[in-house]
């Protein structure tokens, strides 16, 4: 008896190997599937590689299914590596765009790669309704969130601790305020929490509760602060005078016109109602 | 003859058949678990994932110590059972040796109401009702004390009052269907000895049904190492030492709230932190095991 249950045992395993070991294959057979599908389609053919900012992986979640269901013959593949590691894959050729999170260093732009926002990234900073300040400088606010003011009293607000809100390590949103604050990796967190609405939640029913959210999300059950005297919205974004705000740049190697035909498809489709339709569901600003 | 032979056969075939299901299932989780929370230790080294306490998984020099969140798991789950395993074990007494016939089925019911409540609405109830008195309690205890960082409530004690709530009904039914397991004969005897009620119960019965006490520990164990969604709720979800009024986050609440976005070494650490959480809840089940097999050498 004890030789059978050993024996179930061992293939059991055996097969929990094999399905797991499964798990890694299943990309190369959606390939296999766009490519099926290539027969209906006559316009365009063939694959657009993107890499770069982990910061612009939704939008380029959602542009690139989008774009894809009304080009079935085209595949378009993002790789997630980082701003830098983007252009410079840019720079040896082995994608067709980089995508960064910033504007484009000189040097960057020497070896070739030109700068093409797609979209702007804005992010408002969040207080409970019961706080009375309503204008924070930037120097201030990374004060608060690497824990040197912890009393809205030091600003000037009646006495009161400041709750600091944030969000998980890992989220766009946070590596995006710490960034542009420059307190990247310095903040001390009261909460962490893993979503949007989450830090809004929160923040709209902690008294003294401090946060940031994507711009778009902001609802009166919270008040927005204003940053440096400029108020959060999007005219003050466009004109490049709010703070909390960065560019989504897809980098070509030399201008959208001289690229393939595919990547000029890319960009009309950003650059359409249907485009824009994406860039404003997943909460970033069209740029003008 | 024959075809009773053969149906015998078929319906060994059937059942063992589904038995593997089962235990391909179990198989293959915990292949995975060891094939993807492998690499990391492996990468970033035993004792500085395992025992260093800065995490700062996205940094330009990236730390990924998890010691505080496995003490976090550990001293949260170590005292809710503190907490909740009296309170548990003298419910259970009272509805099987005290109460009424009535008055039993009711607290009774009432229990099992609670056992079925899915975690969100624990969490939820935290959030809104136990964060807010938290957070006066906080401002009362730490007025004078700048150096505390004020969490708004949501802290270790809010996660440890949930989860020995949690617990409980676990913990009651299981403690009272081993005592009413208990033989009458044996309450009649130790009553005939001259022993109080109260005597006959702590002395006499309590000790005759242990086993199935433990058991009940042991399940409300795996539940409060477990629960991720009222934590999530209620904790605050940074990562601190685990002193009452800290925001913490826990092996559980690591994982949920950190995968969404998760890259490369950060995103194998965190596999890492379930396997750590499988191996915790495997050493429960095992003292599960244990528990049950005591149970079965005493009635022997």
């Amino acid at each position: 008896m004890k030789r059978r249950i050993i024996a179930i045992m061992a293939a059991v395993s055996i097969m929990a190997f094999g399905l797991v070991g499964c798990g890694s294959e299943s990309p190369q057979s959606a390939d296999a599937a766009e490519q099926g599908k290539n027969v209906e389609s006559v316009e365009l053919n063939g694959t657009i590689k993107l890499a770069g900012s982990t910061s612009m992986e939704k939008l380029c979640e959602a542009m690139a299914e989008s774009f894809m269901e009304r080009n079935l013959g085209v595949t378009v593949t993002v790789e997630y590596t980082g701003s830098g590691a983007g252009l410079e894959s840019l720079a040896a050729g082995s994608v067709d765009i980089g995508n960064a999170s910033r504007g484009l260093k000189d040097e960057e732009k020497a070896s070739g790669a030109v700068e093409n926002i797609v979209a702007i990234d804005g992010i408002a900073v969040i207080t409970n309704k019961s706080c009375s300040i309503k204008d924070v400088t930037s120097k201030d606010l990374a004060k608060i969130y690497s824990g040197e003011i912890t009393d809205w009293a030091e600003l000037g607000g009646k006495e009161q601790p400041i709750i600091v809100i944030g969000r998980e390590a890992g989220s766009g949103t946070r590596d995006a305020f710490e960034e542009l604050l420059e307190v990247k990796d310095g903040c001390v967190y009261a909460q962490e929490l893993d979503s949007t609405g989450a830090v809004l939640a929160k923040v709209a029913t902690t008294p003294g509760a401090i946060g940031y959210v994507s711009l778009d999300v902001v609802d009166d059950t919270v008040s927005g602060l204003k940053i440096d005297g400029v108020e959060p919205t999007e005219k003050e974004i466009l004109a490049g005078k709010y703070m909390l705000q960065r560019p989504f740049v897809m980098a070509t190697k030399g201008e959208i016109s001289g690229q393939n035909e595919l990547v000029q498809a890319w960009f009309n489709y950003i650059n359409s109602d249907d485009g824009k339709e994406v860039i404003k569901q997943v909460g970033l600003i069209i740029s003008q | 003859m024959k075809r009773k032979a053969f149906i015998e056969k078929t319906a060994k075939t059937l059942c063992e058949l589904c038995a593997v299901v089962a235990i391909f299932a179990v198989c293959a989780i915990t292949i995975y678990m060891f094939m993807k929370g492998a690499p990391a230790l492996k990468e970033v080294g035993v004792f500085d994932l395992l025992f260093k306490t800065i995490w700062k998984p996205t940094a330009s020099e990236p730390s990924y110590g998890i010691g505080f969140i496995i003490l976090a798991s550990v001293v949260g789950t170590t005292t809710a059972l503190i907490l909740g395993v009296p309170i548990g074990l003298l419910a259970a007494v009272y509805i099987s040796e005290m109460a009424g016939k009535t008055t039993g089925n009711i607290v009774r019911t009432a229990i099992e109401l609670l056992a079925a409540i899915p975690s969100v609405i624990y969490g939820l109830i935290g959030m809104m009702v136990l964060n807010p008195i938290m957070f006066r309690f906080e401002q009362i205890i730490f007025e004078d004390d700048s150096s505390h960082q004020f969490t708004g409530g949501a802290n270790m004690l809010s996660a440890i009052i949930v989860l020995t709530i949690m617990i409980l009904p676990t913990v009651i039914s299981v403690s009272t269907s081993s005592l009413k397991a208990v033989s009458d004969t044996l309450r009649a005897a130790s009553l005939a000895l001259g022993a109080t009620k109260e005597q006959t119960i702590f002395k006499a019965v309590i000790p005759a049904a242990k086993s199935g006490i433990l058991t009940g520990v042991v399940l409300g164990t795996g539940r409060a190492l477990g629960e991720a969604m009222a934590i999530t709720m209620v904790a605050g979800g940074a990562v601190n030492i685990p002193l009452p009024f800290n925001s913490v986050r826990t092996l559980t609440t690591q994982i949920v709230s950190e995968m969404g976005y998760a890259q490369g070494t950060h995103r194998q650490v965190l596999f890492t932190v379930g396997l750590v959480l499988y191996i915790f809840i495997m050493i429960v089940n095992y003292a599960l095991l244990r528990a049950r097999k005591a149970g079965i050498d005493d009635v022997d």
